[in-house]
């Protein structure tokens, strides 16, 4: 693949000119959205309209779903019914037509893409609208349930199988408010936008509101969503099943999966479908609840097995690979007798017999023989001497070499297990199988530093490195700080013992950097999973780093318990295959049914008796939604990020995270880990602190360590321990700050508000405003903002915030959204452009780092002091600066990541895009976009205008974080100092402010204006744009950093991808200058595989 | 099955009479120090006497071999879990005759016997294999190499076998042993904190850990008769009060102080003078 790595550096003594910079910007936007709203709605009006009316049913299905639960699990839905075209507007807002859009649409990617303060005002918001448009009854509700199935049929019949649920009625009878809200958001979180005050005013003042409502009613409102979901999932249902598959127009893919029972599963999706969606499908078909614990898998080209992650478009996962996956478990559950469903039991015993078979999971003799006698039992029954004669059992295999010895052995014992039944059997057989050293141990080849050939395994409690099968160390998730991967050489950073003074790196090196990502990945995971209450955040995306943004998205393995005991169904029926025969066993033909058979899960588990009615309803809207109902709303959120996957990963992901804070709240107590949790943050911060301070940490090892190490050399920390102490003590920080900030911030934001009122009259009905409109809009909000400067920066946080809770105003507020959203984002937009006229399509993955624990404990923290509201709002702020440090890594261009991927996809790679403009709109609208979903990962950031940068500076907000910081408040002033000035992207907002106060802030802070990646079919071009904002004297400072990265399979025009930069580096920063261009080009052998 | 929750069951135990060449191998590690034949006849006898009479255990007794001078030390020549018997490989090439004894012992047991010497570089005492009921330490000494290590993994699939580096001269049991289903016992020298150190590590699981002063006295034998009438041998108090007093700790336990100084001399321990196999007749 070959890369070119562009940094453009200009520096300029910016002021006030940021608000010149953006008008041009909107024009730009303006022909982007109008190109696609013909089509797609890509822009960012059209997009209002449409696209919002999308989210606005989607945000009336949460609000009536569930008023915690906010999303819906409608990702399915909308991940099924690709987009029309999938396109460009990978603008998240763009309405049902982009899958993603859909998605949003869903609900759920707005919520994701929402700040958590943001969502729970959404809710609120959403609430609120439906009481006052008289949602409270549930009459109504359902009309407009009913509205909206029959838009939805329209819909289907033209976008063909959008499948999206939302009803296009409940859409415009809440377009506005809805409309508003997502623009709102993404502004909000697009930080620079300008915005109209209207919004903002409205929306502070209710936010506080709101806040409280929520407080106080959150259990009622529970209640209602759960009525109103099941009203409208009714009528959903209804109207969904008639058009059960896709729509003609869009372009579907026949899947096949394998099933654990040996068949084969054909399985029709939309090209652009999320993995959530064939996942769904598939687990629809063999009737299966508590799938958290399964997924599907496939080969790359180096046939690789690789997990196809569900929030990703499977076409850009398996590239070039046959559509072909494999059905398996993912997560091996500790205890299977946990397992709430025989059926699941079935299943995970169906795995572990391939497993062991295979050779996969080592047994004894002995053991196989056991194993195998209740194989036996569960298929055959009692032993029966007249029927099973010699050689009854030749047909299965019991171990990877069987000897006639095993097979005598396994008949003995099989008639010693006369009376179970199946089900019993399938559990003595899981008793046995889960004491098995190596059960759910995920191996991975590898070598230490000193090459010594040894096996990397992950498993449940942490990681396990084995020489020649011999276990010789082992690193439970406590024990882990970080875990990173560059190129092909991936990092543990371990938590210093009693003894020890620092923590230490060890590094090994896996064959290539795909291996390693996928190692990552699989740790980040599994760590997830088995160890967290419920799913970090994938860390912001769009940054200086382009390293993966990958998080789990699914639930934790404590979510899904607590999700199964929600399970009310009688136990399914399910035929057992007989595992020397390959037969398609179960009911499920073969044949690709959308609706027909749903995912009995939601609808079994929200509402009982629904039945297949509802089953078919979720065929189209994944069961989520109706879990959510039933479940509380913080898993409802959950469910969400899953189904949503599409954006999931890395933007939903933020958003997600701050809810899953407030369901950590409740499900904390469960966990066991909390105490430990708490106690191995506060350790692992003094210990960052140490490490701090000590310049050069150089772990110690004591014999056994050096032992241990030897294999696995130490690596000298350096960097990357500053790094990790920086995340850590920011993350700590961030949880106290936001409390106390947020409620100044919301007064602030109020006062702000009224100062913007002028603009907000200016923007009235988002629809169909021609562009020249947009563009005067846009300049006079511009004008405004740039006037207002600090004060305004907070405002507008204040407004992104307000907006999305308040959409009452909806007609104004979409409006505005656009306009500030656009006129920031032209400069990013262009930009994107030059990296689009590349047309590359890069992901640089070859780094990512995860700390595993300080999430945890985190998380736990923050819930625990904080109200959970105050916690959704502060975690945002964290997840900024996380974001941004974690940054400081230089880009490599190498790795194709799929997380750019999901980016590009928002950009509408896979069509063909006709004239550069149309790139450009496109490319404006996920810009614009952006801003308003926070969490996105695809979405260039906030633009490089200083405008923005003013506005978005959130200064104010960091400062408190800092101030507030609790207990070792010390020490994390210190060492957060540096690293506060990062602020989080989607935030927009950069402290320097945070940096003064600290006294110590070296650094510039700086302020990843954008991100961008734009997806082609050979190439994919990421744009970062870093403004970093000094303030001399009475002057400021602009520097604007770009890097553009172009990654593809085909030859690139280097020279003509540079100079393209730089000139649109000049239309966008006229009055700057550039003083620096690099150009790094990486050729490196093409690897296939994303992962 | 891999775990055995009911660690300390045992139906049979193997020994070896003391040899007239007793303290004659050059490969002891006793400082010169004057072994008395007699007396560790007679510490034998106790000892089998116990294990035969107070813990109900099936006694095979093989016959001494002064051919064999350590052969006495029966637990290096085999390691044995549930029915399966691994054949060690002793780093001492002049007792690998000893294994033929016992090999024929647990073949007529009826026990699945490995004989994982099919390696000449690998060399595996069994005084360096921990088994604690859920998984395998195994000590990387003077005796035992990574290799040796391997013949346990390759052996006994169900169990994580975890390498434990052991320093000085001594096997790994040398300074812990199991005390209890879930409790280490072990000792207090640097090199005892370092394994255990290293053990914990590695593990999975969590275990009790009872430390006693010395080194020698973390060699026990835990053997559970019935349903819960926990035993444990453990050095004499004449020759380790302090320990045999953090015994004393054991509630519900009956403990058997048992006499080994003569074999201790040579580098024996209570342990390393029988192997206990949990044989149930019915397989």
């Amino acid at each position: 693949m070959m890369t070119t790595e562009t940094g453009l550096e200009s520096e300029v003594k910016k002021e006030p000119e940021q608000a010149e910079e953006q008008p041009a910007a909107p024009e730009l936007q303006t022909q982007a959205q109008d190109e696609p709203a013909t089509q797609q709605q890509v822009h960012p009006k059209q997009e209002h309209t449409e696209a919002e009316k999308p989210e606005e049913l989607t945000d009336n299905k949460e609000t009536l779903q569930s008023t915690t639960g906010e999303q819906p699990s409608g990702e399915e839905h909308t991940d099924t019914p690709t987009s029309p075209k999938p396109a460009s507007p990978s603008a998240q807002t763009s309405p049902g037509l982009g899958k993603k859009e859909k998605e949003e649409a869903s609900g759920k990617g707005i919520s994701r893409f929402l700040p958590p303060w943001l969502k729970k005002q959404k809710s609120q918001s959403q609430v609120e609208s439906k009481e006052s448009l008289g949602i409270g009854d549930p009459v109504k509700e359902e009309g407009d349930v009913q509205e909206k199935k029959s838009e939805k049929e329209e819909k289907r019949e033209q976008g063909g199988e959008d499948g999206i649920d939302k009803p296009p009625e409940v859409q415009r009878s809440l377009p506005q408010d809805s409309k508003a809200d997502e623009k709102e958001e993404k502004h909000s979180i697009s930080s620079a936008e300008t915005q109209p005050a209207k919004e903002t005013r409205k929306d502070s003042l209710e936010k506080d509101v709101d806040l409280k409502e929520e407080k106080n009613g959150a259990g009622e409102e529970i209640q209602k969503k759960i009525k109103e979901e099941e009203n409208v999932q009714k009528p959903e249902l209804k109207a969904e099943k008639p058009p059960g598959k896709p729509s003609k127009k869009m372009k579907t893919v026949v899947c096949k999966v394998m099933m654990l029972e040996g068949m084969e599963f054909p399985c029709e999706v939309e090209k652009r479908a999320k993995g959530q969606v064939l996942f769904n499908k598939v687990c629809e078909n063999i009737n299966l609840l508590e799938k958290d614990y399964f997924g599907l898998t496939y080969r790359s080209n180096s046939d690789q097995k690789n997990w196809l992650d569900p929030a990703k478009e499977i076409k850009r996962q398996i590239r070039s690979s046959p559509w072909q996956f494999a059905f398996s478990v993912k997560f091996y559950p500790p205890d299977p007798s946990q397992l709430t469903e025989d059926i699941t039991r079935y299943y995970l015993c169906l795995q572990l017999r391939q497993d062991i078979a295979s050779g996969r999971l080592p047994c004894s003799f002995v053991t196989h023989a056991l194993l195998g006698s209740y194989c036996l039992q569960a298929e055959l029954g009692d032993y029966d001497p007249e029927e099973h004669r010699v050689g009854y059992i030749s047909d299965f295999q019991f171990a990877p070499t069987q000897t006639k010895e095993l097979e005598e052995k396994v008949v003995e014992l099989h008639k010693t297990h006369r009376g179970l039944t199946p089900a019993q059997a399938d559990a003595q057989f899981l008793e046995n199988a889960k004491k098995l050293s190596m059960y759910g141990v995920d191996l991975h080849h590898a070598k230490d530093l000193e090459r010594v050939d040894i096996m990397l395994g992950v498993c449940a409690n942490g990681l396990l490195i084995y020489k020649d099968r011999l276990r010789i160390n082992r690193f439970a998730w406590p024990k882990i700080l970080k875990i990173s991967y560059k190129r092909s050489n991936f990092y543990i950073k371990i938590r210093p013992g009693e003894t020890e003074q620092f923590e230490s790196t060890i590094g090994f090196k896996l064959l290539n950097h795909r291996a390693a990502k996928r190692l990552w990945k699989v740790c980040v995971e599994h760590h997830t999973f088995f160890r967290l209450v419920s799913p970090e955040q994938p860390p912001k995306a769009k940054f200086l780093t382009l390293g993966s943004k990958f998080r789990y998205s699914g639930r934790t393995q404590s979510q899904t318990r607590q999700a199964s005991t929600l399970i009310d169904r009688p136990a399914p029926y399910f035929e057992r295959t007989s595992s020397k025969r390959v037969s398609g066993s179960l009911d499920g033909a073969p044949v690709v049914r959308v609706t027909d058979h749903n995912l009995v899960d939601s609808s079994a588990a929200e509402i009982n008796g629904k039945g297949d009615t509802a089953a078919k309803d979720n065929g189209k809207e994944p069961g989520t939604p109706s879990r959510t109902q039933l479940e509380l709303s913080q898993e409802s959120k959950v469910v969400e990020q899953q189904s949503d996957g599409t954006t999931a990963a890395a933007t939903g992901a933020e958003t997600s995270e701050m809810e899953r804070e407030e369901e950590d709240s409740q499900l904390q107590k469960d966990l066991d880990k909390t105490q430990e949790g708490v106690l191995k943050h506060q350790a692992s911060i003094s210990e960052l602190k140490r490490s701090f301070m000590e310049s050069s940490p150089e772990p110690r090892p004591n014999q056994w360590e050096k032992r241990l190490t030897t294999t696995l050399p130490l690596l000298t920390q350096g960097s990357l321990e500053e790094e990790i102490t920086t995340i850590l003590l920011s993350k700590e920080s961030f949880s106290n700050c936001l409390t106390g900030t947020f409620t100044t911030t919301a007064k602030r934001a109020a006062e702000g508000a009224g100062a913007k009122a002028p603009a907000e009259s200016l923007s009235p009905f988002p629809s169909t405003r021609p562009s020249e409109t947009l563009d005067e809009k846009q300049k006079s909000e511009m004008g405004e903002e740039a006037e207002v400067e600090i004060e305004e920066t907070v405002i507008e946080e204040i407004r992104r915030t307000s907006k999305v809770k308040n959409s009452p105003d909806t007609t104004e507020s979409p409006a505005a959204a656009i306009m500030s959203g656009e006129g920031e984002k032209e400069p990013e937009e262009e930009a994107s452009k030059a990296s689009t006229s590349s047309e590359s399509h890069s992901e640089s993955e070859d780094e990512a780092e995860y700390h595993p624990q300080v999430a945890v404990d985190q998380i736990r923290e923050e819930t625990e002091e904080n109200d959970e509201e105050l916690g959704k709002e502060c975690q945002v702020p964290a997840e900024q600066q996380l974001e941004e440090i974690v940054l400081p890594p230089p880009p490599e261009v190498q790795g194709i990541a799929d997380e750019e991927k999901q980016e590009c996809k928002h950009l509408g790679e896979d069509e063909a895009r006709s004239s550069p403009a149309e790139r450009k709109t496109e490319q404006e609208a996920e810009k614009a976009e952006e801003p308003k979903v926070n969490g996105e990962v695809s979405h260039s950031v906030p633009e490089v205008i200083p405008q923005v940068i003013c506005c978005s500076e959130p200064p104010v907000v960091k400062t408190e974080m800092m101030t507030i910081s609790d207990t070792s408040a010390a020490q994390k002033t210190e060492i957060s100092t540096k690293e506060v000035p990062i602020v989080h992207t989607e935030t927009k907002t950069i402290t320097y402010e945070a940096a003064q106060l600290d006294g110590s802030g070296d650094g510039e802070p700086g302020i990843l204006m954008s991100a961008q990646t734009i997806t082609s079919e050979s190439l994919c071009t990421t744009t970062t744009t870093h403004i970093t904002k000094s303030v001399k004297g009475g002057l400021s400072e602009t520097r604007i950093e770009k890097r553009i990265i172009i990654t593809g399979d085909a030859d690139i025009d280097h020279d003509q991808a540079l100079a393209q930069a730089i000139k649109e580096a000049k239309e966008q920063h006229p009055d700057m200058s550039v003083t620096r261009v690099v150009v790094h080009k990486e050729t490196e052998l093409a690897e296939d595989g994303e992962d | 099955m891999a775990g055995t929750s009911g660690y300390g069951k045992f139906t049979h135990a193997v020994v070896r009479g003391i040899p007239d060449s007793f303290g004659k191998s050059k490969a002891t590690g006793s400082d010169g120090e004057e072994v008395d034949l007699a007396k560790a006849q007679r510490q034998y006898g106790v000892y089998t006497g116990i294990l035969r009479q107070k813990l109900g255990l099936q006694l095979i007794e093989i016959p001494a071999d002064s051919t064999l001078p350590e052969s006495w030390r029966v637990e290096d020549t085999a390691i044995i879990q549930g029915d399966t018997a691994l054949i060690t490989q002793p780093w001492d090439k002049d007792r690998r005759r000893e294994t033929e004894a016992v090999r024929k012992v647990l073949e007529e047991l009826k026990l699945r016997v490995v004989d994982g010497a099919d390696d000449e570089s690998a060399t595996l005492d069994g005084s360096d294999v921990l088994f604690t009921g859920r998984e395998f330490f195994v000590g990387l000494s003077s005796w035992t190499n990574h290799k040796g290590a391997e013949l346990v993994a390759d052996t006994f699939r169900d169990f994580a076998v975890s390498t434990v580096p052991v320093s000085g001269a001594a096997h790994l049991k040398s300074f812990c042993s199991m005390g209890g289903p879930d409790t280490i016992v072990t000792g207090s020298s640097e090199g005892a904190k370092q394994a255990l150190k290293a053990m914990e590590q590695l593990t999975d699981h969590h275990y009790e850990i009872l430390t006693v002063p010395d080194d020698a006295a973390a060699n026990c034998i835990y053997i559970r008769v019935g349903s819960n009438n926990n035993y444990l041998l453990h050095g004499s108090t004449e020759e380790y009060p302090e320990s045999a007093a953090a015994f004393q700790k054991l509630t519900d336990y009956t403990l058997l102080p048992t006499s080994c100084s003569e074999t201790s001399k040579l580098g024996g321990t209570l342990s390393s003078c029988s192997l206990l196999i949990n044989r149930r007749l019915d397989l």
